[in-house]
């Protein structure tokens, strides 16, 4: 198994978010998560890639054979956790080319190869482009600055090919695409699954899983995974909407 | 010179200063303290002409009735004046022909710092002239620049073969009366470089010179002089470094440039002197007055300087705008860390009619440093549409450091116009785990952000001192954050 979480609890600010939460994912498989506003998707995601803040007080989440809950963020990052932000934070006066070649010769370091040489990663860079139909100037621009709701979301998908992880979780990627970029998005994801690799697709509406065939759907509602089933259980929800969850809440 | 900072100590994690290490150079000095003796004995080793003697002993009464400045943002304890070396040079073997002839040790502490003379020879397109404790070691690519007629020489050599160009220029940008520093270099100035571009030449390579403090208790008074005569073009690169030591050394230097009609003067810093440890123990005090006078019309001056070194740090390169339409611009990113204190700016003082000045300064503070910036903009009657546009930008790393802005403005021609804008940000804990999310680590993601936030400045800088001061950039603020 690449992931699993054991009884995951989070908490901000002493409030507990992630209430008890269970979650595994084998290679080779996309796991979506679906589930309405503010029930704690983003806060996992935050919990799986380390951030500061979200503080797990309860639990395990095991990655790679590793308990990882006390790992670094970018020692995470290094062994292959990759975050497609649903707000990706502008880097002022740093070109997305600049960063990404500290991105993978940080990995490159972790994994104890030598930095790429600029020849190689411009072609690297040429080649991952292509498959999100990223706009040849984006690269020379700033991180994210002056990026389109939609150019913003296409860079994380160009970022998450050019990083290859192994464990990939995408945070309402989808949100704010109209169809067009949806379907790149989407090309880009399933060109890139493999056995190697699993995806963890964190969604509001099931648009994207027409694009992107899960083999297991999630609901989470109020912290805690309530309901698991194959792709149908997607429709089953757009049907239904969310009310009926609330019989779910621990509250 | 000792400093008592036992009032001010809390451990804060920070690497080595990379370029602390010295060198056992065989070391002649000047006798201890200052009088007139001190002033004569310099002068007399100098083999210097009586004008040259009558100007720093002038300087030197004029200094003794100063007090010393106590309006900067700035605090440390009194420096004695009587207890340090005003002049050591490395004793001098004979006249150096070539580079074998160097003293092994010194171009073994040139290769430490990375700019070995070897490869800077190699390195087309830069001249240097190293200045170690005062004397002019050696001066490359002379030939060169000899058939363009550019005279590029240690501020000595100037005095001995170009006395006419010296006596002209020397004093009338920055007068021995102009401060309580530039009186003190005036009095006790040590060597430095000197430049003068005929008219209409523009200069092929990008002069650059390296100073370095070496010896312990010396303070270093260069003194730099550049000429740019009409219609004509250098660049002008200085880079500084220190080693590391406990005691406080002084630096005290004065720039002078004069461009003349159509002219251009660009001129270069990485200062990366020692900061003084992470208790705030030891490091340069950098008390420096920089100013470019242009002169003739149409001409321009530009400072751009990275300050990431130094214990203190009292620098405003500054641009006298006396030609109708000629342009001062002040590119200024300065870094402050653990206990470092920095009042840095500019001054434009607008003469000319159409004259045009802009200034953009980043500060960047971490520690418990405190980083100012003080500018003045000054609009004289006569300058008839002058503009000015100027951005201070604060950027903080961590809650116990400082960023002052004081900007001051004197406009008395009511066609001028004037723009000042200032920010202050925090870097933010976003893009922090934006980047470790990529797999950068924290140190690596603040060299990274804070490189960015500094771009406009850096890329003003010359190709090859922009890569050393990005390196530096990150390099300083390591310990920082964490
Ligand atoms: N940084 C934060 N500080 C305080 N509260 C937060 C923070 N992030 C999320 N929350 C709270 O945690 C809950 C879950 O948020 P989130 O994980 O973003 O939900 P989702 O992604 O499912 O919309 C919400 O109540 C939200 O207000
Ligand atoms: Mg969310």
């Amino acid at each position: 198994m690449l992931l699993n979480i054991k009884n995951l609890h989070v908490a901000i600010d002493g409030k507990e978010i992630i209430k008890g939460l269970n979650l595994g994912i084998n290679y080779g498989e996309v796991h979506a998560i679906m589930g309405p506003n503010g029930t704690g998707k983003s806060t996992l995601a935050a919990a799986i890639t380390g951030r500061e803040g979200y503080e797990i007080t309860e639990g395990e989440i095991w990655y790679k054979g590793e308990n990882i809950v006390e790992m670094e963020p970018d020692e995470r990052a290094n062994k292959g956790i990759f975050l497609s932000f649903q707000y990706p934070v502008e880097i002022p006066g740093v070109s997305m080319t600049n960063f990404m070649r500290t991105a993978v010769n940080a990995k490159r370091e972790y994994n104890g190869q030598a930095p790429i040489s600029a020849a190689e990663f411009l072609k690297l860079m040429e080649e991952k482009k292509k498959l999100v139909d990223m706009h040849a100037k984006l690269t020379n621009r700033s991180v994210n600055e002056g990026f389109s709701g939609g150019e913003k979301k296409r860079n994380e998908i160009f970022q998450m090919a050019m990083l290859e992880p192994t464990l990939a979780i995408l945070d309402e990627t989808d949100s704010g695409l109209d169809i067009d970029a949806l379907k790149i998005v989407a090309r880009g994801v399933n060109q890139l699954r493999s056995d190697k690799n699993a995806f963890l697709i964190i969604t509001h509406y099931q648009r994207l899983l027409e694009y992107i065939v899960p083999d297991f759907v999630h609901v989470l509602y109020d912290g805690r995974i309530v309901k698991s089933g194959g792709k149908n259980l997607a429709l089953e929800l757009e049907e239904k909407g969310y009310e009926w969850l609330k019989e779910y809440s621990l509250a | 010179m000792a400093t008592d900072s036992n009032e001010i100590l809390e451990q804060v994690t920070q690497s080595e200063y990379k370029y602390g290490f010295y060198t056992d150079i065989e070391t002649e000095f000047a006798p201890k303290g200052l009088d007139e003796n001190t002033i004569r004995y310099i002068s007399a080793k100098k083999e210097e002409p009586e004008w040259m003697l009558e100007f720093r002993l002038k300087a030197f009464r004029h200094w003794q009735q100063l007090p010393e400045p106590e309006w900067a943002h700035l605090h440390y304890p009194k420096i004695d004046y009587q207890d340090a070396y005003y002049y050591a040079a490395p004793k001098p073997k004979k006249e150096l022909q070539s580079l074998d002839e160097v003293d092994p040790e010194l171009l073994e502490t040139f290769n430490k710092l990375g700019i070995s003379l070897e490869e800077q020879k190699r390195l087309a397109g830069v001249a240097v002239d190293a200045v170690i404790d005062s004397v002019s070691v050696k001066t490359t690519f002379q030939d060169t620049l000899a058939k363009h007629g550019i005279i590029f020489c240690s501020f000595s050599e100037a005095v001995r073969n170009h006395p006419e160009l010296v006596r002209k220029y020397m004093g009338t940008v920055v007068p021995y009366t102009d401060n309580f520093f530039a009186a003190l270099n005036s009095a006790v100035f040590s060597d430095g470089s000197f430049v003068y571009i005929p008219k209409g030449v523009r200069c092929p390579l990008e002069l650059s010179t390296y100073f370095r403090i070496n010896a312990a208790n010396t303070g270093q008074f260069e003194r730099t002089l550049i000429v740019a005569d009409e219609g004509s073009y250098v660049s002008y690169m200085e880079g500084c470094t220190a080693p590391m030591r406990d005691e406080n050394q002084l630096h005290a230097a004065i720039v002078e440039i004069i461009t003349l009609d159509n002219a251009e003067v660009k001129y270069s810093t990485v200062q990366n002197w020692y900061p003084g440890d992470k208790d705030g123990n030891g490091g340069i005090y950098n008390f420096v007055t920089k100013r470019g006078l242009c002169k003739g019309r149409n001409s321009k001056i530009s400072w751009t300087q990275v300050e990431t070194g130094s214990a203190i740090t009292w620098k405003y390169p500054s641009c006298v705008l006396m030609g109708d339409n000629s342009v001062g611009e002040f590119y200024s990113v300065a870094v402050t860390n653990h206990f470092q204190q920095a009042d840095t700016g500019t001054k434009m003082i607008h003469i000319g009619k159409n004259t045009r000045s802009t200034i953009i300064s980043k500060g960047i503070s971490a520690g418990r440093s405190n980083n100012s910036y003080r500018g003045l903009v000054k609009i004289l009657p006569g300058a008839t549409n002058a503009r000015n546009f100027s951005q201070c930008d604060s950027l903080l790393l961590g809650d116990q450091c400082g960023a002052h802005t004081f900007p001051y403005i004197e406009a008395k021609n009511e066609s001028s116009i004037v723009e000042h804008e200032a920010t202050t940000s925090k870097i933010s804990e976003d893009q922090l785990f934006y980047c470790n999310q990529r797999g950068i680590d924290t140190e690596k993601a603040i060299g990274l952000i804070v490189n960015g936030y500094a771009k406009e400045v850096l890329n003003k800088l010359p190709m090859e001192f922009a890569v050393e001061a990005q390196k530096l950039l990150s390099i300083s603020l390591e310990g920082s954050v964490g």
